[in-house]
């Protein structure tokens, strides 16, 4: 073995992520550009914003919740060693609205939705349902990804504003319940704290999250290789590139948004 | 009329296809036979564009297709896929009904479903089927229901993708005079791949036999026994023994 051997295989890893990258990168062009051109289907759209929104709701609702106390409890520990209990309403609204709201929503959207429409996609393609589709005139990318690529960017902002709310809902009811805080005002606390731009920079974030979870499901899924293994695959890969990407995403927004 | 001149395809070392000339006469059935991993499926789908060939030209009454308008191109065709390709997601009636719901040749929702019935009835399947969904039904019927939603757009051309596999003696049988009707009675050119026998015999009119990538025979089903080619004599008697290798 020569002694270049590792770096040349680095070199293989780091072009293989790029060419990746570059695939993904045309495809999404391509999902975008369907999405202003006829045919639409409606009722595909309705489905998919059922299926990656409404459905969700409990998976992103408890997580929150959890999260929320878990943080205010955190927050509360470790304030108490400079005095500094007392911020935990804010410590919380910001934390929750600012990044663990929207990665979190993200990554459960990723781990839920993601994988469910790349084993979808991917199990039409072993059974030719996506030959089926072009045979009948249908475009795959216009009839299964835009549906869902539109819902995941409309509906994930909307989970991650429920998801803030319960977040800081699990925050209040902790502190309140079990720290001893007055309701009236860490509630007085929480909204005097937040701002407009907390707010929207949530949002923002839960679009582009909902973006490329469900972008990566569908790319994932026509990629499938064949048979059971290829599913599998497909699933596995849609899922852990959903997440890096996300959390890659969340960096470079927050860089963008708050960096001073 | 589908001709195909020259048809090349190579998927990495794999030459599927070396050079396929091969004429489909309109209004005629033509049928594929060959061992598995010939390049059959990559026949047929090179012709749809599903696949797209290295090199060669196919032109369906003289337009090349690689060059036709897809949508009108392929508003022409019909096909039934050999595990059925059913959408699950779909009911059996909105299976059927697919291509009349959406696009140019969309029609009201109430109008689609009783074509949809209708095609559903004409392969022998009662209308009650068509609110199920295609896990519910055995493989003939998704058989049948892949066939219904093939004729659904009466197209002018319909493809068979090996439509016996995977059935029962009886139910192939019933698969065979089924395509066989629907051919004669609409007036459709037909393409079927398949290497059973019996449905070579049941829905032929022309038979071409493809082995390593070339047509090896091709000729009227009735001229078929007695053609001296040796690789047709061993596969349509299944022999072991003979120029085609039985390991592959």
């Amino acid at each position: 073995m020569s002694l270049l051997s590792p770096v040349a295989a680095l070199g293989r890893v780091v072009l293989g992520a790029f060419a990746s990258l570059g695939r993904i990168a045309l495809f999404g062009g391509q999902v975008v550009g369907h999405l202003f051109r006829p045919p639409f289907y409606p009722r595909e759209i309705v489905q998919a914003l059922m299926q990656v929104g409404w459905f969700s709701l409990p998976v992103v609702g408890l997580t929150a919740l959890f999260t929320g106390g878990a943080l205010a409890l955190q927050i509360y520990s470790g304030g108490q060693r400079f005095s500094a209990e007392a911020v935990v309403p804010q410590i919380v609204a910001i934390g929750i609205v600012r990044e663990l709201g929207p990665v979190l929503v993200g990554l459960m959207i990723g781990a839920r939705v993601t994988s469910s429409i790349a084993a979808e996609i991917a199990t039409m393609k072993v059974t030719e349902q996506i030959d089926a589709l072009v045979t009948l005139s249908t475009h795959p990318i216009k009839y299964l990804a835009v549906p869902r690529v539109l819902a995941g960017t409309l509906t994930v902002p909307l989970l991650v504003g429920v998801g803030d709310i319960i977040g800081i809902m699990g925050g209040f009811l902790v502190s309140t319940e079990q720290l001893g805080f007055n309701r009236a005002s860490y509630i007085q606390n929480t909204v005097d704290f937040l701002t407009a731009p907390d707010i929207t920079s949530s949002l923002i974030k839960g679009a582009v999250f909902g973006f490329i979870a469900t972008l990566i499901g569908c790319y994932h899924g026509m990629r499938s290789g064949r048979g059971a293994q290829g599913v599998g695959s497909a699933t596995k890969n849609a899922v852990a590139v959903a997440a890096i990407l996300i959390l890659a995403a969340n960096f470079i927004l927050t860089s963008v948004l708050f960096g001073t | 009329m589908i001709t195909l001149a020259g048809v090349h395809k190579t998927f990495g070392a794999n030459r599927v296809l070396r050079g396929v000339d091969l004429t489909i006469p309109k209004g005629s059935s033509m049928v594929i036979i060959g061992g598995s991993g010939t390049g059959k499926s990559v026949l047929l789908k090179c012709i749809l564009g599903l696949v797209a060939p290295d090199s060669g030209t196919i032109s369906l009454d003289g337009e090349d297709v690689i060059r036709a308008d897809r949508d009108a191109f392929l508003a022409r065709f019909g096909m039934l896929f050999q595990g059925g390709a059913l959408f699950d997601s779909l009911k059996v009636w909105e299976n059927v009904a697919f291509r009349l719901l959406r696009g140019a040749q969309a029609r009201p929702k109430a109008e689609a479903r009783e074509i949809a019935i209708e095609k559903l009835r004409r392969v022998g399947l009662k209308p009650e089927v068509g609110d199920l969904f295609p896990a519910e039904l055995s493989g003939g019927m998704q058989k049948r229901v892949g066939l219904a939603r093939a004729i659904a757009a009466e197209p002018e051309i319909i493809f068979f993708d090996e439509p016996t596999t995977g059935l029962d003696p009886i139910m192939s049988g019933v698969i065979n005079a089924l395509i066989r009707e629907i051919v004669v009675e609409m007036g459709v050119t037909a393409m079927t791949i398949t290497h059973d026998m019996t449905s070579v015999r049941a829905i032929a009119d022309h038979v071409a036999m493809l082995h390593a990538g070339v047509i090896q025979w091709t000729g009227p089903v009735a001229e078929m026994d007695a053609a001296s080619d040796p690789y047709l004599q061993q596969f349509i008697h299944g022999r072991a023994d003979g120029p085609i290798a039985s390991v592959r």
